[in-house]
């Protein structure tokens, strides 16, 4: 069971990584600001959600797990925020499509 | 592996620093400190000095962050003016080899520590339990070098009234900060909304905390003003005029409070700031209540600026 567990941590990891990266490359090569939010939001989200998913198996109480989760779904808040609130004032500047 | 990725770091920090230092626009240069004080968070946390990398996390990359924004926003229009008239080769070579040799001489002195570097904590676990808080760090804030902690929530009511004092006349005594009028459909009136419940609630937990575990009234405080501004950028809320008494009395409560326990001190215990015995404890707990509201005011009234409205409507 434990290695079943200390498995899921690491693909779930490499996958969160994995889309860190992703978005990252994204942020560097996507051509305007708009498809750059796209990327970076992914980061946050799917990237950080499958890092937490992956960590909740490693904690030593529900309680710290809880605390995982609830930094994820913060981060989701902030992040599509933030991300909607560029993304409005892009457009309001006419910078936008 | 953890080696590499502590030289990683390193190696990253020292590349924002100088990022933070050439790059040619403000709002660049201060995107590169705020992502340089993150990744100093990151340095604490590997030297395991959790309330520091807290403390950094809020002040030195939040706090600091917003503030660095907003006035690189203000400098935008006179930027390019400032910008031509660049200052001669000599003058600038001038400063360069100044903070060069600067960064040279703290180098040198940080080498030169001896191995193991001089360290009072030995002393400070020893002597802990005199002062019945189970964090170091909060029994050194509070009960071995309270002198620091009071003069730094002195320093802080000053700085606030250095920034107030810049207000033009007209506005003295009025409302803080640019007018924002509220979208009630807008996304931030809705974050406003939901996130401040929660902050208030984290604030507080990380102010408890403190007394045992990594946390204090400084962050819990940061997170509380961060908690108030968005509320007021949204414009749910407007900020009170810098006139009102009770806003006043609370930005000297928390210095006042600590003066006070201070002066008992002197009297019960035979020292300024000294605990008489069995009461440590408590008198500590007396004082971060005390100074959190005013530190949260402070905090928040700092990242709003001078008084800038009138005082009539």
């Amino acid at each position: 069971m434990n290695l079943l567990l200390d498995l899921w941590t690491v693909v779930a990891v490499i996958t969160g990584a994995f889309f860190f990266f992703a978005g990252t490359v994204g942020l560097l090569r996507f051509p305007d600001s708009l498809t750059r939010l796209h990327a970076l939001s992914k980061a946050d989200n799917l990237g950080l959600g499958l890092v937490v998913l992956g960590l909740l198996p490693q904690m030593d109480s529900v309680s710290a797990g809880l605390k995982l989760v609830c930094i994820w779904l913060l981060v989701l808040l902030s992040g599509a925020t933030a991300s909607q609130w560029i993304a409005r004032t892009l457009r309001h500047s006419g910078s936008g499509p | 592996m953890i080696e590499v990725l502590n030289f990683g770091l390193a190696a990253l920090i020292l590349g924002l620093a100088v990022w933070a230092i050439v790059a040619r626009e403000a709002p660049a240069a201060v995107v590169g400190f705020i992502v340089y004080g993150l990744l100093l968070t990151l340095v604490w946390l590997q030297l395991r000095g959790i309330d520091v990398a807290l403390t950094e996390a809020a002040i030195g990359g939040g706090l600091t962050g917003v503030l660095l924004i907003s006035a690189a926003v203000r400098l935008r229009s006179t930027e390019s003016a400032f910008r031509a008239q660049r200052p001669a080769a000599s003058t600038r070579w001038l400063a360069a080899v100044l903070a060069a040799a600067v960064t040279g001489a703290l180098a040198i002195c940080v080498l030169a520590l001896p191995e193991p570097a001089p360290t009072l904590a030995p002393e400070v676990l020893a002597n802990m339990a005199v002062t019945e808080v189970e964090n170091p760090i909060t029994a050194v804030l509070l009960a071995f070098r309270a002198m620091d902690t009071l003069l730094e929530a002195i320093v802080l009511v000053f700085a606030l009234i250095g920034v107030w004092s810049l207000a033009p006349d007209l506005a003295w005594g009025g409302r803080p900060g640019p007018l924002q009028v509220a979208d009630p459909n807008g996304m931030l009136a809705y974050v406003a909304r939901v996130l401040p419940p929660i902050g208030i609630v984290a604030g507080i937990y990380i102010f408890w905390i403190g007394a045992d575990h990594p946390g204090g009234k400084f962050q819990g405080a940061t997170i509380l003003a961060a908690m108030w501004l968005l509320v007021m950028m949204a414009g749910l809320a407007d900020a009170p005029p810098v006139s009102r008494r009770w806003l006043r009395w609370l930005l000297v409560a928390g210095p006042l409070v600590f003066i006070a326990i201070g002066v008992v001190g002197a009297v019960t215990a035979n020292a300024f700031l000294a605990y008489p015995q069995g009461f440590a404890k408590p008198l500590i707990l007396a004082i971060e209540f005390a100074l959190m509201p005013t530190l949260t005011l402070v905090l928040g009234l700092m990242l709003l600026g001078a008084p800038r409205r009138g005082k009539s409507p």
